[in-house]
């Protein structure tokens, strides 16, 4: 439980300072810390997610920041996609799906390297 | 529509929210600035995760009290980070979150 609320304290913290959903982090502290399979965590991870959005989206409102109606028809057509990608979650192995989620973090962590690097102190 | 479906297999494939695909393909394609991008994106991930999240529990995948756990904590801590953004250097921290990403890939990966 304690491991619980540190993985979410945490990835909100990243989630805050570099505008990043708490995923990334969730999903390998859910598998780490609390032994769920890789499927179950990136399950889990969504709908942890979830608050978190909804907070951020309604304090980036005030700012006039969303773009409401591209944010709308954002989110309606991305939903054959994730029905796509969770069926396609659910049809590989959790060995499979853990490596390139593996993968998938490198890729971030490479990008966060390169934006830390090219951006002047 | 292409970023929309993109987003939307990379959330439900990983788990994620989306916002690392849809950010840069705003600001690439449709030539919104970072911030805008960043609080568009969020908002649609609130309809790519909540639709991801019903599909996943169908297979009875999602473990609701533990995201809850982790998911509540959470909005405290985005209020605080957002908080600290303005008040220390996000340079040494992007360096630190790719560090703490590359530990968990190797980690992931020799489980």
């Amino acid at each position: 439980m304690i491991g619980a609320i540190a993985i979410g304290v945490a990835g909100g913290v990243v989630a805050g300072m570099l505008g990043v959903g708490g995923g990334v982090l969730f999903v390998p502290g859910l598998v780490i810390f609390l032994n769920l399979s890789q499927h179950q965590a990136e399950a889990t991870s969504l709908l942890a997610i979830i608050p978190v959005a909804i907070v951020g989206t309604y304090k980036q409102d005030r700012y006039g920041n969303v773009r409401r109606g591209d944010a709308l028809l954002l989110g309606l057509l991305s939903l054959g996609g994730a029905a796509g990608g969770v069926a396609l979650a659910n049809a590989l192995s959790g060995r499979a799906l853990r490596d390139a989620f593996a993968a998938l973090i490198l890729i971030v962590a490479a990008q966060f390297v390169r934006r830390a690097l090219a951006r002047p102190a | 529509m292409a970023i929309g479906t993109a987003a939307g297999l990379f959330s439900g494939l990983f788990g994620v929210g989306g916002g690392s695909v849809i950010v840069p393909l705003l600001v690439l394609w449709l030539g919104y600035d970072e911030r805008s991008a960043t609080a568009t994106s969020l908002a649609a991930i609130v309809f790519i995760a909540a639709f991801a999240a019903g599909t996943q529990g169908l297979y009875g995948n999602v473990h609701v009290l533990d995201a809850l756990l982790v998911g509540v904590p959470a909005v405290g801590g985005v209020l605080f980070g957002t908080w600290l953004q303005q008040r220390v250097d996000n340079r040494s921290l992007s360096l630190l979150f790719a560090a703490v990403l590359v530990a968990s890939a190797v980690e992931l990966v020799l489980r």
